[in-house]
């Protein structure tokens, strides 16, 4: 009802950015941070190891309510040791209409991180998907093989060890291609 | 099995098998797409089933990874190439939150005309080819010269129909022709009557009904667990639509309504899309008056005044020693983008339609992902259809707006 205080209790319980972060680090302490805001939109970090751990407190919890995987997907940083290969969430609580993005960082010679295929249905693909082209191993999950690539492939193409060809390459034979 | 089986006496040694094997595609004209459905059957009634994608990948996302922001656009037509203008926009308004480029109005209201003749064309296609799926060929052949008449929008604006192409960082790359205007005119007095039409011969048609109503169903929670969004996800009764969520291009300033359904059947998800197409009809009236309202220069306004992103008109480009130099500087590349992460994602006609764009500062992403909503949606397709019958399967398949140039990228 508008003007009871009631209502103006919720508008200052509003699911901010700083709310999140206060209700993640109340219950998680240093397991959870990296916090930054980059276009309105909180960004954070935790273990790999706890990625599970925050993710179910994020779509459990009565207030945070992130129960919408939007997106799942990998990115390779080489110049990061031990952190090579980040597997980045992007939750929405659609009720609040908030967004958030989880990230968890891994080494690339163990990539080993747990499946959220159990939490959210939507991840099987999402997670095959980021095997197929970066090698996470999502431990757990019930049917991690290639998805797009064909299954004889045996690199993980969208690593950065693997550049596109350069365009300026002269050793082709354009005579093969129709343009000698 | 039970017992009525095994009367046939089958040789010594031979492995006797229950169920039939059938393989539904990489190419089936029942598919609408490369992509594979081997599906076990018992009669006509369907066991299991297992999908299996990837036949047109092309990297995508591997590519962006050295082309230029204005190089990638041609790749977003190549997802969801029903509606490619919505994939354009949806990669301008990503470049754009990146770089921090504000759009005039009415580049605004025309980038909404085009996104919602695009979706208006996608539903069209998506809803007609339900029917042909059901046994009803007519409404497809009838609304496709609609769709025609669209695609001549297109080619009005930005010289091609299927993979578009259409507009710039910053909005367009040339000013809605008066031909463009006189057929967006022609299409908004036509096409009522064509839908009404389109409508009569199936919202209730008791053959229609029966194929549709009660097959392919999905409760809200299911389809939220499974990613649904667009169309898909409504026809379950959430009402989650970006265009109002998070709106972009100034969709705040139309009035319109989502539509809801509530079984998260093939029949509610055929309602659903026929319903936003009169949504979208309505705000393409809205954003048309709006931009009849426009006068003085700002009623020739087409693009926002970015001279670092925007590649000025040719005929500056030999004139003028400003418009030379920008020329010069985005085709060498040596404009740089700031560093950052951003998340922008669009109303796609089946769907969200996300880009993840990671800039290191260079002239490429570093990164780049597309979120692709037919490949998260489509895992709940062995759910959907498991238990039913195999002519089922084929409308349920249709009525997901499965397209496999987005499913694959």
């Amino acid at each position: 009802m508008p003007g009871t205080p009631g209502n103006l209790n919720l508008i200052e319980m509003a699911l901010t950015n700083e709310r999140i972060q206060q209700q993640l680090t109340e219950k998680f302490g240093d397991i959870v941070f990296g916090f930054e805001e980059s276009y309105g939109l909180l960004s954070f970090e935790a273990a790999k190891e706890n990625n599970l751990k925050v993710l179910q407190f994020l779509n459990d919890d009565a207030e945070l309510g992130f129960r919408f995987l939007t997106d799942l997907c990998a990115v390779n940083y080489p110049d990061q040791a031990g952190r090579e290969l980040a597997v980045v969430y992007h939750l929405h609580n659609l009720a609040e209409n908030v967004r958030l993005r989880f990230k968890v960082f891994t080494d690339i010679q163990a990539p080993d991180v747990f499946t959220a295929s159990k939490l959210f249905s939507s991840a099987n693909w999402m997670e095959r998907e980021t095997y197929d082209f970066f090698g996470v191993n999502f431990v757990g999950h019930p049917n991690l093989k290639r998805i797009l690539n064909v299954d004889e492939m045996d690199y993980f193409p969208m690593r950065k060890e693997f550049p596109l060809e350069d365009q300026t390459r002269v050793d082709k034979d354009d005579e093969m291609f129709g343009r000698g | 099995m039970t017992e009525h089986h095994q009367h046939i006496k089958l040789p010594e040694g031979s492995i006797e098998k229950q169920t039939t094997t059938l393989n539904v595609g990489p190419t089936h004209p029942a598919t609408h797409g490369v992509f594979q459905n081997i599906m076990e059957l018992d009669g006509e009634r369907i066991v299991s089933t297992e999908s299996t994608v990837g036949y047109i990948h092309r990297a995508f996302e591997k590519i962006a990874e050295r082309r230029p922001l204005y190089q990638i656009t041609p790749l977003t037509d190549r997802l969801n190439y029903c509606s490619s203008p919505i994939n354009n926009m949806g990669w301008h308004l990503t470049c754009e939150k990146l770089l921090n480029v504000k759009t005039p109005k009415r580049v605004d209201y025309l980038r909404v005309i085009i996104m919602e003749l695009a979706r208006i064309a996608d539903h069209l296609i998506c809803n007609s080819i339900v029917g042909v799926d059901a046994g009803a060929y007519t409404g497809f052949l009838y609304v496709m010269q609609y769709r025609e008449l669209i695609y001549e929008i297109y080619e009005e604006v930005c010289g091609s129909r299927l993979t578009t192409n259409i507009g710039r960082i910053g909005g367009f790359e040339r000013n809605f022709s008066n031909t463009a205007f006189t057929k967006l005119e022609k299409f908004l007095k036509e096409y009522p009557s064509v839908l009404k039409e389109f409508e009569n011969l199936f919202t209730r048609n008791r053959i229609f009904m029966d194929r549709t109503m009660g097959t392919g169903a999905i409760s809200a929670e299911r389809a939220m667990n499974y990613g649904f969004t667009g169309p898909n996800l409504r026809a379950a009764g959430v009402d989650y639509d970006v265009r109002v969520h998070a709106p972009y291009s100034s969709y705040e300033d139309f009035d319109f309504s989502i539509p809801v359904g509530k079984t998260g059947d093939n029949y509610d998800r055929f309602l659903v899309r026929n319903e936003e197409m009169w949504q979208s009809l309505g705000i393409i009236q809205q954003a048309y008056q709006k931009i009849q309202a426009f006068k003085g220069e700002e009623a020739e306004v087409y693009h926002a005044n970015v001279p670092e992103y925007y590649l000025p008109e040719k005929e500056d480009v030999y004139t003028k020693m400003e418009a030379l130099i920008w020329h010069f500087k985005i085709i060498m590349g040596e404009v740089d983008m700031p560093k950052g992460e951003v998340y922008h994602s669009v109303e796609g006609a089946n769907g969200e339609l996300g880009f993840y764009l990671i800039s290191d500062g260079g002239r490429a992403p570093f990164r780049l992902h597309f979120r692709r909503p037919c490949f998260i949606y489509y895992q709940a397709y062995p759910e959907l259809v498991t238990g039913g019958m195999l002519s089922d399967a084929i409308v349920t398949m249709s009525s997901l707006n499965l397209i496999a140039g987005e499913m694959d990228a």
